[in-house]
């Protein structure tokens, strides 16, 4: 047998006990086995998509998912259906754009939508860090096209957002 | 931070954490926690470009260099590394496979003691871990909440009032917690209860996963217990669900099912586990499941006091120095599997035949 990430011989068989779908056998070489042993407990992508799968079985309709998965985050472009399929969100304004969306998800996984833990001392003012996230990466689809022009006005707004936030952190960390 | 790219002295010495010397050694390997973290302004690890990761490692970089107390701290550029390096670190436990096999701009800082380890541009931009030896993971998570502390006075995170700590993947957002504990339970699967134990267990939040070997010929019989949720609970909660509630139900499985198999059987089970020691320390070649499979026998067989002058250390220690980039870093140079399997027969031989007495040879 073959391990299922490559083409060497499968010689560890490894079983997640607590699969809700009963027990599941993985055949792995040696060396996948042993990073897979490090990985974290359940396979995001495996957990995403059965969570999502509930979720269409609980009433939203193919269309309604189709119209779902054209949804962008216009701040780093991905897509819903990208997101479905990778089981990975493109950036941290995500949480704030799919949030009605991702809500059934959250509370498929967790039992809960509402963090309760510990919280940093300086919270970061979400927005504006979007709009850094934003421009750069329209920076780079600007130098894609061979636009300069708008590539460098995009980088000087870069720089004074830059030195805003620096100033502003440098002001918060005086008053620690 | 010294900036590193030869360890080969890690080679020779192993991590506080396998150690053998934390509450219920006997059992646990290890505790470990780790938190994911991502900057406030940057995409997450997929949408990245070159850049932004160049960036990313750039200004994680920068703002570790300006904590004083990590003057000792490794920081290793991965991307640079040699294919057996960073398998060497995954073996050590310090890095994941995925940053080992990811592509462009990634690294990790290691504390001189291997106590912890944070790994840049892994899945998250960040991924702090913290190792004990043992079932230790209420000091674990104090550790690891200073170090969190201590980065984010110099770095912004990605944090949204309801969310929590906003992840790559949801499956980690909220507090990033993963709670993992390592265990050794020979016993329940010798007396086949392991399955039942569980199953018991499905619908508490947490994952087990166990490794078996080849067939049911060869078992290493090691188990992780993990936290599965990481949003709407407080950190020291999901630690208490591991440590206090669901693992200390498993040890005390598993001293019943020692206790049983001493009274049962102790003239097989004292045969068995010499056995183990002896193939071990006098084969020839052996595969490293092979090893895996005999070492477990022989961990056991020192818990239960029926070999003695092996200390648990040394055996959890060959756990590790065994696996093929170790010994090929040991050897300073590449080995195909044949050859691993040569040199680590002679290695095995030469950290257990000298506590071979006469009375277990025959
Ligand atoms: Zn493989
Ligand atoms: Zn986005």
């Amino acid at each position: 047998m073959k391990c299922q990430y490559c083409e060497k011989p499968a010689t560890f068989h490894i079983t997640e006990l607590t699969e809700p779908d009963g027990p599941q056998v993985m055949h792995l070489c040696e060396e996948h086995a042993r990073g897979f042993l490090q990985k974290e407990a359940t396979t995001p992508t495996a957990s995403i998509a059965g969570a999502l799968a509930k979720q269409l079985n609980l009433g939203q309709t193919k269309q309604e998912l189709a119209e779902l998965d054209q949804k962008e985050c216009p701040v780093c472009g991905i897509s819903f259906f990208e997101f479905r399929n990778t089981g990975r969100l493109g950036c941290p304004f995500d949480y704030t754009h799919f949030s009605e969306d991702l809500i059934p998800l959250l509370t498929n996984i967790h039992d809960s939508v509402v963090h309760i833990g510990k919280r940093p001392r300086r919270a970061a003012a979400a927005d504006s860090h979007a709009e850094l996230i934003q421009l750069r990466r329209e920076m780079e689809e600007a130098v894609e096209r061979e636009d300069y022009e708008r590539a460098s006005e995009i980088r000087d707004a870069l720089h004074r957002i830059e030195e805003a936030g620096s100033t502003e952190q440098n002001a918060s960390g005086e008053e620690e | 931070m010294i900036r590193d790219s030869d360890f080969d002295d890690l080679a020779h010495k192993s991590g506080e954490w396998l150690r053998g010397t934390g509450p219920e050694s006997d059992i646990v390997i290890s505790s470990r926690i780790r938190l994911a973290r991502n900057l406030a302004d940057f995409p997450f690890i997929r949408r990245c470009s070159d850049e932004d990761r160049i960036s990313i490692e750039r200004t994680i970089r920068a703002k570790m260099d300006s904590i004083d107390e990590w003057r000792e701290v490794r920081y290793i550029d991965l991307e640079q590394l040699s294919e057996i390096d960073r398998q060497f670190l995954v073996e050590r436990q310090l890095i994941s496979r995925e940053i080992a096999d990811a592509e462009g701009s990634r690294a990790v800082a290691i504390d001189p003691r291997e106590q912890y380890s944070v790994m840049i541009n892994e899945e998250d931009h960040l991924r702090i871990q913290v190792m004990h030896s043992g079932l230790d993971l209420k000091s674990a998570w104090q550790s690891i909440d200073e170090l969190d502390d201590k980065l984010e006075g110099a770095i912004l995170y990605a944090f949204h009032p309801e969310c929590g700590y906003l992840t790559a993947c949801p499956t980690n957002v909220g507090t990033g917690l993963r709670v993992s504990v390592m265990l050794h339970l020979p016993a329940l699967v010798i007396t086949r209860q392991i399955d039942k134990v569980f199953r018991s267990m499905q619908r508490i939040n947490v994952t087990v996963r166990g490794l078996y070997g080849e067939g049911s010929q060869y078992t290493g019989d090691f188990y992780q217990v993990s936290n599965q949720i990481t949003l709407g609970h407080r950190e020291q909660d999901l630690v208490a669900l591991v440590g206090d509630d669901v693992v200390p139900r498993i040890i005390e499985y598993e001293r019943k099912a020692r206790d049983f198999l001493v009274k049962q059987g102790q003239q097989d089970l004292h045969d068995d586990v010499s056995r183990a020691l002896g193939i071990l320390s006098t084969a020839k070649k052996i595969s490293s499941e092979e090893t895996m499979h005999y070492l477990s026998k022989v961990r056991m067989g020192v818990n239960l006091g029926l070999i003695e002058d092996v200390p648990v250390g040394t055996i959890n220690k060959l756990f590790i120095h065994t696996q093929p980039a170790h010994l090929q870093k040991l050897q300073g140079r590449l080995l195909g599997s044949s050859d691993r399997n040569v040199e680590r027969a002679t290695y095995l031989q030469c950290h257990l035949s000298g506590k071979l007495s006469d009375g277990e040879l025959n």
